[in-house]
């Protein structure tokens, strides 16, 4: 795991054999190969090595720094006792389902609303796209703002003269976490959105024009014939939302602090709380684990089972 | 999609209407936090406790973003976000092309010299995008130890390259994916080699998903604070950082209109690129990296 | 231990480098260099520091500062452990209490014995501070202040509003309480995190149980103690006090809570000395335009919460001269002097003129005294004064969670807390 392999250092099982006639035919063939190596060896040390390294981390009693006493599954175990945990891994099923679910029919409807002929559509469209480019070390403090029910939102409308309007979420321990929801699905639905709207050009038009000579409703084309044709955008769309939900922690730091009490936590910031300000690196790494363990019990098989159909049909 | 029937009926206006009110009500909603920033980044501090949130100012001011550029004090430096701002940009600069140079080469190797296993292999890189990166950040900051690049720009730059990858691949695989193979094949019977092809056949067909994974990663490291934080010397942070400190201050008059300029001003390089680029981004999607 | 083995190799690297530079600047005076890294950003705090900094730049070193704020001191520590595991430790770091200890025991902490010595901190510091800056037997870190935590703050026009005493016990910070609300006033000011709850909680088990039960909680972490019925009363307490609080404390930080009690909307607020810094920011007098005293039923005890820096090993000898003359300069009486006043808290060093210093400062250096003799001086829980990181992160769960639950009984969080302590041995 300490050296990273350059091209130079794979290239020495190819170059040896000098004496052959065809060594340019050979290096040609192997150059792909070559080229990807460095990649390859990249992923394995910082990707998999890594993992390998927290899981070896989690068997430890590691606190403050990693340490090598090893104790086997003892932090699994103070885990499963822990109830913030629970609350947190909980959570992130909440918070993911939503918020990917949301994204998804929030992009798509946009996207088809978009594409009948908008005038103003460019306008509009970086409108809805322009979140993505933010962060929430940025955006953060203003959604506090809006959330926080004697500033934002519910100061706003009972400005108007609603009264009773009440939208208090944000310290609400039972919804706080939507909150998250709601911030998150800002960020990343015009994203969405965008990946749809391209899906939707890159569709034969012919195909459109002759279900709609058949007499079907607008509503009906698109459910039965545009969105299976959509079938790998909504692919990558769950790809790039998932991975925007696992990690999401930027915006749980800034929005909730994981509060109120750890309501709102998530496993990304639990393991970072353990692992980082109370010098758990062994049960912190145990939750990294955990949470790896959930993220690859839910994506290799869609991975798969996407990858699989798309090479037969 | 042309299918659009534009009649003149009395539904359909309606229709129209409503459809034209639902895409102003969610800009709106997507405008909301925006304009909340930019209104308050310029309202004099004693306006901004006193109306609402969205209240244009009365005396609009320039002063808090001259003051969070130039002379805003984070810890004992009171010269504003400016040098990190620079900071930011020495690292997302080599890191982005590192990146896109390696994903396009990683890309047309997958699939235009397909060999055994180069399924797996994408499949493999894919899931380095999966990885919260709190998990890495020690092993990562032992590794930067052993390398010698901890600490320093190097360092910085190293781990977005690696941890920006995996994206930078997916982006080209599927791109030339969609490619079709014969170019490739004609150029190999000509003799061509591998790095020819790119150069000569691939890279000038490349824009729109150039565009994509430039705008994809300059976005995601430009962002970046964890990494950003850990990984930095004290002359080295980037801008998200030195805005997190200039907004976690935890004493005296708290400066919501510099705060707020602050961020917008960390906001504005990756505001700019989606504005100006937004339209190839969508391109670049619709030509093919949305497509497996 | 196994820890310093693995950074061997490093240090090698390291070392050989030292040679070099020091043979290579062994022409130049002994000016090195000295990377702090700390979490004072904020206005005041930053002044403070910046004295330092002009001391230091004066005896010909040079300072090169590392603030990450946030999180109270929560990005630093990740910053200060990813650089101790990339095997290059800033000089200086700020670090609190038990912590010192922690870094200490991995190895990684230089050794101040020569400063310590010819400043005579054995005599200049109270026991329970050097104590807590030795590792071993050596001094490894040099205090900076001490902070009174068991304060409560007033404003004395609001009180006078709504006629009420500033109250001196529970039962009457109870019925000040349902005046101050009669009258449209938040009684109690409050941001909900988990240290804010964390260090209102503490100052009610100080004051029902005393300090040697306080002791016996949260430093001996004795279980019956933590499931006694004098516990469930301050649970109770802690509990009955969200009633004098406002609907918007969720997520809100202390210097805003500070803020309502400045600008006269709320009335009251339980926090540390450093809340001074708001009222001095906000050119307030201390006895006139806001009040302090200790929290009802506390006045006899000290909560302390020390800030300090620890100092890390280096090879490098121009540096260690300029890591040793922090350490001097730090316990100096004119940076003492002018850095407490900034900061709200008191010097470390308790042989100081404090003529200087407003009447909240003076009175909390008495009550330093006066806790000194009568064994009353307790470290603060919420403070990473009392209990290693872990435990302590584990009593936060279960207050800031019973705190904000409804279904939570106080019996339940007693059964928790004394669980969690069990755990942790």
């Amino acid at each position: 795991m300490k050296s990273v392999s350059t091209p130079g250092e794979a290239a020495r099982p190819v170059g040896a054999p000098v004496s052959r006639p065809s060594v340019t035919g050979h290096l040609q063939a192997w150059l792909p190969k070559l080229v990807l190596a460095p990649s390859v060896v990249i992923s394995l040390c910082f990707v998999y090595g890594f993992m390998l390294w927290t899981f070896v981390l989690s068997l430890t009693d590691s606190r403050m720094l990693p340490s090598y006493d090893f104790v086997g599954f003892a932090q699994y175990a103070r885990l499963m006792n822990n109830e913030r945990w629970w609350v947190a891994a909980t959570n992130l099923g909440v918070f993911g389902v939503l918020f990917v679910g949301l994204c998804l029919v929030l992009g798509a409807g946009l996207a088809i609303l978009l594409d009948q002929r908008i005038r103003r559509e460019g306008m509009l469209r970086t409108l809805y796209l322009y979140p993505m480019a933010l962060s929430f070390i940025v955006t953060g403090v203003v959604w506090k703002w809006l959330l926080n029910p004697g500033l934002g939102i519910q100061a706003m409308v009972r400005g108007w003269g609603f009264e009773s309007f009440t939208f208090d979420w944000l310290v609400d321990p039972d919804m706080a976490v939507y909150t998250l929801v709601i911030a998150a699905v800002w960020q990343a639905s015009g994203f969405v959105m965008a990946l749809f709207l391209a899906g939707l050009r890159g569709i034969d038009d012919s195909i459109l024009k002759a279900a709609q000579l058949d007499g079907a409703s607008l509503p009906r084309v698109y459910w039965r014939v545009v969105m299976p044709c959509l079938r790998p955008v909504v692919f990558s769309a769950v790809m790039i939302l998932s991975h925007i939900a696992i990690k999401s922690f930027d915006l749980v730091v800034a929005l909730t602090g994981g509060g109120p009490g750890y309501s709102s936590d998530l496993p990304a910031t639990f393991m970072y709380a353990h692992a980082f300000t109370r010098a758990q690196i062994g049960m912190g790494s145990a939750s990294a684990i955990l949470m790896l363990g959930g993220v690859l019990a839910i994506l290799v098989p869609y991975l798969y089972s996407e990858l699989r159909s798309r090479r037969h049909g | 999609m042309d299918n659009v029937i534009r009649s003149r009926t009395p539904a359909a206006r309606v229709w129209r209407l409503m459809l034209h009110l639902t895409l102003l009500v969610a800009a709106l909603w997507y405008l909301l936090p925006l304009a909340v920033m930019v209104l308050t980044s310029i309202k004099p501090l004693g306006e901004i406790g006193a109306g609402s949130l969205l209240a244009l100012p009365e005396n609009p001011t320039l002063a808090p973003w001259l003051k969070a550029w130039g002379s805003a004090c984070t810890g004992m430096r009171c010269d504003g976000v400016s040098g990190y701002f620079w900071n930011s940009f020495a690292i997302v600069i080599p890191a982005v092309i590192i990146a896109t140079l390696i994903g396009a080469l990683n890309g047309y190797a997958l699939t235009k010299w397909r060999f055994k296993g180069a399924e797996l292999v994408f499949a493999m890189m894919l899931f380095g995008c999966f990885i919260p990166f709190q998990v890495i950040l020690l092993p990562m900051a032992q590794t930067l130890g052993w390398l010698g690049l901890s600490s320093s720009r190097a360092g910085l730059i190293f781990v977005h390259v690696v941890f920006g990858i995996a994206f930078t691949t997916l982006f080209f695989r599927n791109f030339y994916v969609s490619i079709p193979d014969e170019l490739v094949s004609a150029a190999k019977l000509d003799g061509a080699g591998f790095f020819r092809i790119f150069w000569r056949i691939l890279l000038p067909v490349s824009k729109p998903i150039i565009v994509v994974s430039v705008i994809w990663q300059f976005t995601q490291i430009w962002n970046d604070f964890l990494f950003g934080v850990a990984f930095s010397g004290h002359d080295t942070q980037p801008v998200t950082v030195a805005l997190n400190n200039l907004v976690n201050t935890s004493t005296g008059v708290k400066e919501y209109n510099v705060d707020m300029a602050a961020a917008m001003i960390a906001a504005l390089p990756t505001l700019v690129v989606y504005v100006l680029a937004g339209k190839y981004f969508v391109r670049g999607l619709t030509a093919g990296s949305v497509k497996g | 231990m196994r820890a310093l083995m693995r950074f061997s190799p490093l240090r090698h690297t390291l070392l050989g480098l030292a040679v070099a530079g020091a043979l290579g600047a062994a022409g130049q005076a002994q000016a090195g260099e000295v990377e702090v890294l700390h979490w004072w950003t904020s206005g005041g705090e930053a002044k403070a520091v910046g004295e330092l900094r002009d001391l230091l730049e004066a005896e010909g070193h040079e300072w090169k500062d590392f603030a990450v704020a946030g999180g109270a001191g929560d990005s630093a520590m990740t910053v200060l452990k990813s650089r101790a595991m990339s095997g290059n430790p800033p000089a200086a770091a700020q670090i609190n209490g038990p912590e010192i200890q922690e870094w200490g025991e991995l190895g990684l902490l230089g050794n101040l014995d020569d400063v310590a010595e010819e400043g005579n901190w054995d005599e200049l510091l109270p026991e329970v501070v050097s104590d807590m800056m030795r590792h071993d037997g050596h001094y490894v870190a040099v205090p900076v202040n001490v902070h009174r935590v068991n304060w409560l703050w007033a404003n004395p026009e609001v009180l006078d509003d709504a006629g009420v005493e500033m109250p001196t016990t529970w039962d009457e910070l109870f019925a000040a309480g349902e005046t101050l609300r009669e009258a449209g006033y938040v009684p109690l000011a409050h941001g909900g995190q988990p240290w804010q709850d964390a260090t209102t909680f503490e100052s009610v088990v100080l004051s029902l149980g005393g300090s040697d039960f306080y002791r016996r909680a949260f430093v001996d972490l004795d279980e019956q103690t933590l499931q006694s019925d004098t516990m469930i009363e301050a649970l109770t307490t802690f509990k009955r006090l969200r009633e004098l609080m406002d609907e918007g404390m969720p997520g809100r930080d202390w210097n805003q809570a500070t803020g309502m009690v400045i600008d006269g909307e709320a009335a009251m607020q339980i926090m540390g000395d450093w809340a001074k810094g708001e009222f001095t920011a906000a050119e307030m007098q201390a006895g006139e335009d806001y009040v302090c005293a200790p929290v009802p039923g506390t006045e006899d005890a000290f909560t302390f919460n020390i800030d300090s820096f620890a100092m890390f090993q280096l090879d490098d000898e121009s540096a260690r001269q300029a890591q040793q003359t922090l350490a001097r300069l730090i316990l100096e009486p004119d940076f003492q002097k002018t850095f407490n006043q900034i900061k709200g808290s008191i010097p470390a060093r308790p042989d100081l003129d404090m003529s200087g210093f407003d009447s909240c400062a003076k009175r909390s250096m008495e009550a330093f005294q006066a806790a000194r003799d009568a064994d009353t001086l307790v470290p603060s829980m919420a403070h990473r004064m009392a209990m290693r990181s872990d435990v302590q992160g584990a009593f936060f769960d279960i207050i800031t969670n019973y705190f904000n639950s409804s279904d939570m009984t106080a019996e339940q969080a007693a059964e928790r807390l004394g669980q969690a302590a069990k755990l942790a041995m």
